[in-house]
């Protein structure tokens, strides 16, 4: 045993090893700056020199094109952006008497958030250069050594081939991975600075304000303000709330699967289909249903009245713990049919003679349920249950569309029902406390990760992809 | 259909030396009677919402909630004025706006998807591994946290204001489109290598592998793709009302129907909303029908047997 686990950790080692060579240029970065010739060191100022020099004179001006753009941004923009990012600002709006015209007219002040908006901006373009500087200088180094040795270079024209075979993924990859850097990582990089600022309308910050450290996850995370109380509540609801929609959709889907799948039971595809129609209708409808349903004058009070079950409408959306039931049981009607479907799948996978040999030994339907059933579905679904959890951490449009966080106690900015991201959307969208906000954010994805780093990477899936080709 | 069952169980019964087993014992009878009956009210609860909103929408008279549940009177003006009062709220605007929305973005999305899938599936190169683990690292932020900067963003290049915002909406919803392409490059996966080296020694380059042998095996996966880029500018409504807001020229159906209950609208518009509801969902509902069964269909792999 402990023989075999050795020779498999030296294969995987070796494989390992070899990937890392597979993919490894022979002209690093570091071997271009300590070995190159003068070429190459040139074309560190000057970017395409090197490939200028070895007559791929195309190649070598895109690149110094892109370092001319370079600098006219930074003299024109950037240096100021950046020059702005330590202090954001500190001109304020100012009223100023006006003689000729005898009025008070304004005299913009500066905009905080723009520096900082310019400010990151331009650290992303900064990057962004050095990638292409650090390609521009491999690739002098490249061409330096290729015309020493006399091998061939590709010409331009062999370049723009080599991008639909072997550099394929270089145009596969260009436009989504840039959508991705411009509207995803470039606004996260801008929202995690404003965690550290006073950017919010307490104390009428909206225009102007400033670096604050770490004060606001103080406030947050503190327990003696009012925001940090909420804060804890919040963190627990979501929690309980993660932890009961995913496992009692899981459990009462697996439940129906079950049902359905039984031999017993006729009319399979009836029953199945009437629980699917559910789930075709998009869901912010059926959850805006849900929630008219519910409300005080709604049907389900109505018919409840009539009766003569309740005498008072039932408070589904007033009490906490009522509407915290409510988006609960909802989230079930919402979810169950759709664990039903992927359980459904999973079920007619299962080795038939497993269950038959079990039957034959003696066992009854509940063991066999518990005994072969249960570990073969949570097996194939752990995955998926996993992200069913993070999804839900995350889950905004059951909350803000059935409950919209309510019921609110007085004073409060987060009702009985918020999760973390509901309270985010509010606190960044109707109060502006845009700084607290990005603090909430940050915490939510560390909570997030931890649960995810430790789950994902031990998946199968993740683990052996290569296992089907 | 009955007649077989009843022979092949006198068949069975004759062979069986202790028949009395195989007949349905009472104790059988009474759990399946008891089983059906669960489901039939399961069923009901899944289809009331369902009913209740189809029943609304047809209701005569006007008012938001009602102290009774079978409407007094039926009609179909609630549909004929979401078609002919456009004066406060327009939706045959709405519903173009969003299919206009839906087809643009659902090209960019399409695209993108499979091509991050094939090259995170079939190419292999430095930064794949990375470019993985990025986009999970990505995905756990939650969404609003770069949407309200995104807002910002979009503010300060000018594209939230006039008809540019419909261009700000498309592009939310398809340029960071490249992290969602773990479905898809699962499917890819399953198409058999040798398909693509043979392909390869036919003399076709790299793209041509792609577009004439795998992208034509994969068709359920690609209608999949279509469609879910398609849908999600139907469902949501937490990026428009962010970007869009209050300008009601330009707001997709997700967000008309949200405001339909919003006080101002309530009392007029309550029954045209349940109307609303229902046309609305009968196409997404046939969509995403016919798009589990090609996501069934897609996960039983590529080449069959």
């Amino acid at each position: 045993m402990a023989v075999s686990t050795t020779v498999a950790d030296a294969n995987n080692a070796a494989k390992k090893m070899k990937k890392k060579k597979m993919f490894k240029s022979e002209y690093t970065l570091f071997d271009a700056v300590t070995k190159g010739g003068w070429t190459t060191k040139l074309s560190m100022v000057v970017m395409g020199f090197g490939n200028i020099a070895h007559k791929r004179v195309i190649k070598g001006l895109i690149f110094l094109l892109i370092e001319a753009a370079f600098i006219f941004y930074m003299v024109m923009i950037g240096a100021g952006a950046l020059a702005g990012l330590p202090s954001l600002g500190d001109q304020a709006q100012v009223e100023v008497w006006n003689e000729d015209a005898g009025v008070y007219e304004y005299q913009t002040g500066d905009n905080s958030l723009l520096y900082l908006l310019y400010g990151v901006a331009t650290i992303v373009f900064i990057v962004i250069f050095f990638c292409f500087w650090a390609e521009a200088v491999r690739s002098a180094y490249k061409a330096e050594c290729l015309s020493k040795r006399g091998g061939h270079l590709n010409t331009f024209r062999e370049d723009l081939r080599s991008l639909l075979n072997e550099n394929l993924w270089k145009f596969l990859m260009f436009f989504p991975f840039a959508g991705i850097l411009l509207f995803t990582i470039l606004p996260l990089v801008f929202m995690i600075p404003m965690a550290f600022t006073n950017y919010s309308t307490i104390g009428d910050h909206l225009v102007l304000f400033d670096w604050v450290g770490m004060e606001n996850f103080k406030t947050i995370l503190g327990l003696g303000g009012s925001l940090g109380k909420e804060f804890w509540s919040v963190l627990g609801w979501t929690l309980v709330w993660a932890f009961f929609a995913t496992f009692l959709n899981f459990f009462f889907g697996m439940i129906l699967a079950i049902v359905i799948q039984r031999k017993d039971t006729k009319l399979k595809a009836f029953w199945r289909t009437i629980f699917v129609i559910s789930i075709a209708v998009p869901q912010f409808v059926s959850l805006l249903i849900m929630r008219t349903m519910l409300n005080r004058n709604g049907v389900i009070n109505n018919l409840l009245m009539d009766w003569g079950w309740i005498q008072q409408p039932l408070p589904f959306w007033e009490d906490a713990t009522w509407a915290r039931v409510s988006v609960i049981v909802i989230n079930c009607w919402i979810g169950i049919p759709y664990s039903m479907l992927q359980v459904t799948g999973i079920l007619q996978n299962i080795p038939g003679e497993l269950t038959e040999a079990a039957k034959i030994d003696g066992a009854n339907s509940v063991q066999v349920f518990f005994k072969i059933t249960l570990p073969y579905v949570l097996f194939i679904m752990g995955p998926y249950i996993i992200t069913q959890f993070t999804g839900n951490i995350n889950n905004f449009n059951v909350i803000y569309l059935l409950s919209g966080g309510a019921p609110v106690p007085v004073g409060a900015t987060a009702g009985k029902t918020d999760l973390l991201v509901t309270w985010l959307y509010k606190l960044t969208i109707d109060y502006q406390y845009y700084n607290l906000g990005a603090v909430i954010g940050i915490i939510s994805f560390i909570v997030l990760s931890i649960v995810a780093l430790i789950t994902y990477r031990n998946t199968a899936a993740y683990k052996d992809e290569e296992g089907f080709q | 259909m009955a007649d077989v069952t009843v022979s092949q169980g006198i068949t069975s019964i004759k062979n069986d030396p202790n028949f009395k087993k195989n007949r349905m014992a009472p104790g059988r009878v009474a759990k399946n009677v008891v089983v059906h009956a669960i489901l039939a009210v399961l069923a009901l609860i899944w289809l009331f919402p369902i009913f209740w909103v189809v029943l609304t929408s047809l209701r005569a008279e006007k008012g938001s909630y009602t102290y009774y549940f079978w409407p007094k009177a039926l009609t179909f003006d609630n549909y004929v004025k979401l078609f002919t009062d456009t004066s406060s709220i327009n939706f045959p605007r709405m519903f173009l706006n969003t299919l206009f929305i839906a087809v643009c973005s659902c090209i960019i999305t399409t695209i993108f998807v499979l091509f991050v899938s094939y090259c995170m599936s079939r190419l292999r190169f430095r930064l794949r591994k990375p470019f993985m683990n990025l986009a999970m690292i990505l995905g756990l932020f939650p969404g609003f946290m770069s949407m309200v900067a995104v807002y910002f963003l979009l503010k300060a290049v000018g594209l939230t204001e006039g008809g540019l915002i419909r261009l700000a909406l498309i592009l939310c919803y398809s340029a960071a489109s490249g992290t969602g392409f773990y479905i898809v490059k699962g499917f890819f996966d399953t198409v058999p290598k040798s398909l693509s080296e043979a392909a390869i020694l036919d003399g076709c380059n790299g793209m041509q592998v792609f577009t004439k042998v795998v992208l034509p095996l994969s068709k359920p996966i690609v209608v999949y793709t279509i469609l879910t880029a398609f849908l999600a500018p139907w469902l949501d409504f937490v990026f428009v009302r962010v970007i869009v807001g209050a300008k009601s020229e330009y707001w997709t159906v997700a967000l008309g129907l949200y405001n339909m209950l919003e006080k101002e609208y309530i009392y007029n518009w309550y029954t045209s909303w349940a109307a609303a509801a229902v046309i609305v969902s009968i196409p997404i509902a046939l969509l995403f029908i016919f798009m589990q069964r090609n996501y069934v269909d897609g996960m039983t792999g590529a080449v069959k047997g």
